[in-house]
């Protein structure tokens, strides 16, 4: 009976004050609206910087009169003493062989002996690691030109350039989505927190009348919440359907031709259906209660 | 009810054994500018219709905000209804103010709600069932003469209709006591009178009312207990007063009149008196 009350006092209220109502609701629409498409895009950004961060190596080579010996204990080495290590990956020079004869057959058919050596692909733990890896597995000698840490090692290599560009880069490109959505999200709470205080503003008399005749805070309170609660499910469920309309109809079509919209590590629809949902509830339910306080001093 | 006759004049003299129902001790509210109540003490019993006169800041306003618990006192205690109303804790002043019932002079009314709604809120407010509300709400508005206006918005109604749903909604649950702050001071006199009749029935139900008023025809015709305030202190509490302390005589009033007003003096000197002086000689 409580809440069929409550219930109707906030239904009433929505339709007497229609306008702010509707305002209220325009301004979650927008908003979700907008997060619903920047949250793919910054982690489709973020997913691609890392993808081509994660393919910085350090290649170490090793003599090519290595024994199996050799081998096992450059293995340790980089497994134990050498810091930065991420994920080491053994090359035999059979392997090597095989991938390159798939890449060149002709060129490779040509051979008698196999010239490759044995190799480790070494990942460094972060990839603005790789280049203090690269002085940790080759540290520079006295008389100028590198040493190598163990004598089975031939060279040590990545393309340092590349490597730097590409960090940079990737950074660069990080930290502007980063920025971004941290204004979006502060421009969303602004908007919506201000919408609410309008509108609970040109109803601070009803509230002091409410408590003069003696209504407890939560009394007041439910309703606004409740209203809240509908209209941010309205607003939100709207910008969600605009959203799905959007996605069938523009970025399906595309998705073929993009790597980047393809990129598999943007978030599931449905999950992100969930928390743009949940999200346009919690903040006009708690922005309504909230802001009520001010009123509720008298 | 089986009340006689008689039952209602015996509680209609408030008799001096009657327990408190308002206690107001040593007093003291001050604002950042100014006092509004300075060492007030007076006690109002139960079934009192009490007038509380005074000019504007005089204080009357700050006794009813002290009542409803709006305001809290520098110093001194109140009592309502045995209760000290430092002790209720800010979250219990909702259920304090439901044994009170409060009238103001702009009607304070819920400007999105009908008539019926409007005085059925101070019932929901409470947990009044559905059932409840059906039962009271009609029987108040035709006590106070509304019973069709009942789907009327506020602003659809006279002032006088207003104040009408203002005092039903402040009675609709039997309180113990009703303040009344102003009542009839946006009304005509007619409408006022329908006012006073209305909140004098009350008070024959057994309802302690205290009004605080400027409507000094009102308060002379009622001859009722009379407080009057100035500058935040009581200076006058009579069992049946006027609204001034004595009326003045026509020879007075007319002496007050005649006495030399001060003279009229120019505060700077106007160039229009050079252009007198021209025509001097």
């Amino acid at each position: 009976m409580r809440f069929g009350f409550f219930f109707r006092e906030a239904l009433r209220s929505m339709s007497r004050n229609a306008v702010p109502s509707f305002a209220a609701m325009a301004s979650v629409l927008v908003t979700v609206l907008v997060l619903g498409v920047f949250i793919p895009v910054v982690q489709a950004t973020t997913g691609a910087a890392n993808d081509v961060r994660s393919r910085v190596l350090v290649n170490v080579y090793l003599k090519t009169d290595a024994k199996p010996d050799d081998v096992t204990r450059v293995n340790a080495l980089l497994h134990d003493k050498v810091a930065h290590v991420g994920k080491v990956q053994y090359v035999s020079k059979q392997q090597a062989l095989a991938e390159q004869k798939q890449r060149y057959p002709e060129a490779y058919d040509l051979l008698g002996s196999n010239p490759l050596p044995d190799t480790f692909r070494v990942t460094p733990d972060k990839p603005d690691n790789a280049l203090k890896l690269k002085d940790a597995l080759a540290p520079a000698a006295p008389g100028g030109g590198t040493t190598t840490i163990d004598p089975a090692i031939d060279t040590v290599k990545n393309s340092k350039d590349d490597t730097q560009k590409i960090l940079v880069a990737t950074r660069v490109v990080k930290l502007t989505t980063g920025l971004l959505a941290l204004l979006l999200i502060v421009a969303s709470i602004l908007l919506v927190s201000n919408t609410i205080r309008l509108s609970l503003f040109s109803r601070r008399r009803e509230v002091e009348v409410m408590k003069l005749v003696g209504a407890t805070d939560w009394f007041i309170r439910w309703p606004f919440v409740i209203e809240g609660i509908v209209l941010g499910a309205l607003g939100g469920l709207l910008a969600v359907l605009l959203l799905l309309v959007g996605k069938i109809a523009l970025l399906d079509p595309l998705i073929n031709q993009f790597a980047l919209l393809a990129a598999p590590k943007t978030i599931h629809l449905g999950f992100l259906v969930a928390i743009l949902l949940a999200a346009s509830v919690g903040v006009s339910a708690a922005g309504s209660g909230l802001s009520l306080r001010r009123f509720l001093r008298v | 009810m089986a009340t006689t006759e008689a039952d209602i004049v015996a509680r209609e003299r408030a008799r001096p054994t009657a327990p408190p129902v308002v206690e107001f001790k040593r007093v003291t509210k001050r604002y950042e500018n100014g006092t509004g109540l300075d060492d007030a003490s007076f006690t109002v019993r139960r079934g009192e219709f009490v007038f509380l006169v005074g000019s504007t800041g005089s204080g009357k306003s700050t006794v009813m905000r002290l009542l409803i618990k709006e305001l809290e006192p520098t110093s001194g205690s109140i009592r309502v209804a045995g209760r000290d109303l430092a002790e209720i804790p800010r979250k219990k002043v909702p259920y304090f103010r439901r044994n009170l019932g409060v009238v103001f002079q702009d009607f304070k009314l819920l400007p999105n709600r009908t008539v019926h709604d409007n005085v059925a809120y101070a019932l929901q407010v409470t947990g009044g069932s559905r059932k409840e509300v059906r039962a009271k709400v009609p029987d108040i508005l035709r006590l106070t003469g509304l019973s069709t206006k009942l789907h009327h918005f506020p602003d659809q109604l006279s002032g006088g209709e207003q104040q009408r749903v203002s005092v039903a909604r402040a009675f609709v649950n039997h309180p113990p006591l009703l303040l009344a702050d102003e009542p009839t001071g946006n009304l005509d006199p007619e409408t006022s009178i329908g006012i006073m009749q209305l909140l004098y029935r009350i008070n024959r139900t057994g309802t302690t009312v205290i009004v605080a008023t400027h409507d000094s025809a009102m308060v002379d015709r009622m001859r009722r207990r009379v407080i009057e305030l100035s500058q935040g202190k009581i200076v006058r509490d009579e069992a049946t007063g006027l609204y001034a302390p004595r009326d003045m005589t026509t020879a007075e009033f007319g002496a007050l009149l005649r006495e030399p007003a001060p003279e009229p003096k120019r505060v700077a000197r106007d160039p229009g008196d050079d252009f007198d002086d021209a025509f001097t000689d």
